[in-house]
């Protein structure tokens, strides 16, 4: 970092550095962004320059780095500790306060906005997902945050949750409200299964077997056509119901009976709270379950398997409490993707590798064993991807064929970078005791473990 | 406790090999109730693998590790429970564990055996109070119900948290952290982490602890503090302690007991005087005697 003398003396060596990154970009935007080929009516592969963007992204470049260079102050160093004393304690309460009063209004905040037509997409597509989304970080965390077992094949349960809710609900006629934790309760027991021949395994090798999991159970729902119908997948799972009223214009439906006038925004506004509930429900639980002896053996164990065997403790059953809890809360999430976003319909397309990795992707950015910054991850990668659909200005810049979605991935990836180079243990890193005497002090991120798997 | 007579751990014929390698080869010794017994020799005597076969970390190739926690074994019943295929029994004279058969987390949660490591392993992520909250486990465990009457917040799981807290507070006193209870363990000075591990065993209420060098790179003040420490731990909590140690000043002070290993093998067993003249440990740890010296520096020079 250079010193405040030697500022003025660098100003022309950053322009110069800066200079040298626009090449760089010139460099590798030639052959990815300047020519582009496409078919014209007769079949014949027509090339297509594109300067303007190459000379936009060189610029881009050029600027950004040198903003960079000259900007020491703002410069990428690890943020300042987060201090969390006890005056802040109010503070901290008032603002759970308003965040929760305002998620309970949430849906009836954007029906007020944009109308009840418009609310869908701001309910559905964001919120709901959003919550889904949370529910899996938070299941996840267990296992890769508390107990620092690296699970790439978390979507097994996820999957396994879908499936049971699916098969339950179309073979035996059960509804909405069994179905949900028989879910959860079959993905907590391939959690255990999945446990036994894992436990033996650290780390990367725990990584890759986890993966081939999560692969396996992909393939099955593949292959057994019999029971799941393969690709097609099963469809005609039944909806969820308000306790029995189902959300249709029938004399006997959710709106008839409450006197409203049918709208398909009911559903969906049950469906949010329903979500909200279960994300209620599983931060409460493992909340209380990390101040529990369970949960403290937890984050033993990702701290020091060996000290952990050294005072007693059964670090198999430990690692499997973990392991099924996660999965449960993986299973819990899946029955409810299929009645909400799903649309009824489950096929193995949903369970791919990608959506294990943007799981941990939320784990791990928002701070491992941090259920605040899963929350913040999830707004990030899940609502600001689903942002970029709102972003169609910007075809007027770039023109008609601008797709901004397209850019998902790559904005995904510079998400990553930059919470990597700002805050390389997550957004929320340091860790708060779970038990204290005089003082509650949060513990630095640098000194708490990521676990050995 | 301590006036009963008979070992606490009994080694016997105790053999390791890692593939052609004898690290232990046949080693029998034991450890009193109520004492301190030592093991020293040089480095590479085997001393740790010795307290990784007590404590379960390896399996031994051969020979037997019991522990009578509760007074003298009877040798019949030690016979019929070594002829079973069981791990431990509930004798006439209290429990009896056969520790080579049982797996670590077992013979730390069950035999009471606590122990602590040559190079820290606190947990440092968690302050030094969730630390000792952590060793105490199994107990908490049992009062949650397994977790089902903790998550109900049941009085009786309240009380039983409340009667950790005070072990812990009772344990961070007497190792003189109470101040730094809410700091993680991780930022704890070197003297201090070397403390709160022992204070983590003992949260375990262990009957024997293990010490790995708890010694090693303190400063003489720490040493001393060290030194009255164990001796309280061994008249105020009657818990025996089996110490690996470099430092003779601590050993040779506070041991009632010393066992000298060398290349795997007892060479000298007994009261820390009498192991102090020992010839032999002399020779193992000084190399040979000084007259040889004299003879090979003369061949040399010839």
């Amino acid at each position: 970092m250079p010193g405040e003398g030697e500022r003025r003396l660098t100003f022309a060596a950053a322009v110069k550095d800066a200079a040298g990154t626009g090449l760089l970009a010139l460099g590798l935007c030639i052959p990815i962004i300047a020519y582009r080929t496409h078919q014209d009516m007769s079949n014949r592969l027509v090339l297509q320059e594109r300067w303007q963007f190459v000379a936009f992204a060189v610029l881009a470049a050029f600027a950004a780095r040198l903003v960079y260079l000259l900007a020491p102050s703002i410069a990428l160093k690890p943020a300042p500790r987060l201090r969390m004393g006890g005056e802040s304690g109010a503070a901290v309460t008032v603002f759970k306060l308003v965040g929760l009063v305002l998620l309970f209004a949430y849906p009836f905040l954007t029906i007020a906005m944009v109308g009840p037509a418009g609310a869908i997409k701001w309910v559905d597509n964001f919120a709901i997902q959003i919550l889904i989304y949370v529910m899996l970080g938070w299941g996840l965390n267990i296992v890769v945050g508390l107990a620092g077992l690296l699970d790439l094949g978390y979507v097994a349960f996820y999957a396994i949750g879908a499936y049971a809710f699916a098969l339950l609900s179309t073979h035996y006629d059960l509804g909405f409200w069994v179905c949900l934790p028989l879910a959860g309760i079959l993905a907590a027991f391939w959690g255990i299964l999945l446990g036994f021949p894992v436990l033996r395994l650290r780390g990367d090798y725990l990584a890759i077997v986890t993966l081939a999991f999560g692969e396996i159970i992909r393939l099955v729902a593949i292959n057994w056509v019999d029971l799941t119908r393969g690709y097609a997948g099963i469809s005609g799972v039944p909806r969820a119901t308000f306790f029995g009223l189902p959300f249709d214009d029938s004399e006997e439906g959710f709106a008839a009976f409450f006197g409203l006038e049918f709208a398909s925004i009911h559903r969906t506004v049950f469906l949010f709270y329903v979500i909200l509930m279960m994300v209620l429900v599983t931060n409460w639980v493992t909340l209380k379950l990390r101040r529990l002896p369970v949960g403290r053996a937890w984050e033993a164990l990702r701290e020091d398997e060996v000290a952990c065997r050294a005072l007693g403790i059964n670090t198999t059953n430990t690692k499997l409490s973990a392991f099924s809890l996660g999965a449960m809360f993986g299973g819990f999430a899946g029955a409810f993707y299929v009645t909400s976003r799903g649309q009824g319909f489950v096929t193995p397309e949903s369970f791919t590798f990608a959506e294990s990795a943007l799981i941990l992707a939320i784990v791990v950015l928002g701070g491992l064993g941090s259920q605040a910054g899963v929350v913040v991850a999830a707004l990030v990668l899940i609502g600001g991807t689903e942002l970029l659909r709102e972003l169609d200005w910007l075809k007027r810049i770039f023109g008609a064929e601008f797709q901004p979605t397209q850019y998902r991935l790559l904005l995904f990836g510079l998400a990553m970078v930059l919470v990597m180079i700002w805050r390389p243990r997550g957004l929320i890193s340091h860790r708060m005791p779970t038990v204290h005497l005089r003082q509650r002090r949060a513990v630095r991120g640098d000194l708490v473990g990521e676990g050995h798997g | 406790m301590a006036a009963n007579s008979g070992p606490l751990l009994a080694v016997e014929h105790l053999t390791m090999r890692f593939g052609g390698l004898i690290a232990i080869g046949d080693l029998s010794f034991t450890a009193n109730h109520g004492e301190i017994t030592s093991i020293i020799g040089p480095n590479g005597a085997g001393k740790t693998t010795v307290f990784n076969c007590i404590t379960g970390f390896y399996k031994p190739s051969s020979g037997r590790i019991l522990l009578a926690p509760d007074g003298p074994a009877d040798a019949g019943e030690v016979a019929q429970l070594t002829r079973s295929a069981r791990r431990w029994m509930k004798a006439s004279n209290g429990s009896l564990f056969l520790l080579e058969r049982m797996p670590d987390f077992e013979i730390a949660a069950k035999a009471k055996v606590a122990r602590t490591f040559q190079n820290i392993r606190l947990f440092p992520g968690m302050t030094a109070l969730e630390n000792l909250v952590v060793a105490q486990h199994n107990a908490l465990m049992r009062a949650s119900g397994w977790t089902v009457l903790g998550m109900a917040g049941t009085r009786g799981y309240r009380t039983a948290e409340a009667r950790t807290l005070d072990l812990a507070k009772y344990w961070l006193e007497k190792v003189d952290l109470i101040d730094r209870a809410d700091d993680p363990a991780g930022d704890l000075p070197y003297g201090a982490q070397r403390r709160l591990e022992i204070a983590r065993a003992m949260c375990t209420e262990p009957k024997l602890l293990c010490l790995d060098e708890p010694a090693a790179g303190l400063n003489p003040k720490e040493s001393s503090d060290l030194k009255s420490l164990l001796r309280s731990i061994k008249t105020e909590h009657k818990t025996s302690i089996l110490l690996i140690e470099h430092d003779m000043s601590v050993v040779m002070e506070i041991s009632d007991h010393v066992v000298v290993l060398d290349y795997g093998e007892k060479i000298s067993d007994g009261p820390s005087d009498a192991v102090r003249n020992d010839p032999k440990v002399i020779a193992a740890y000084l190399g040979i005697e000084d007259e040889e010296i004299e003879q090979a520096e003369a061949e040399i020079t010839r």
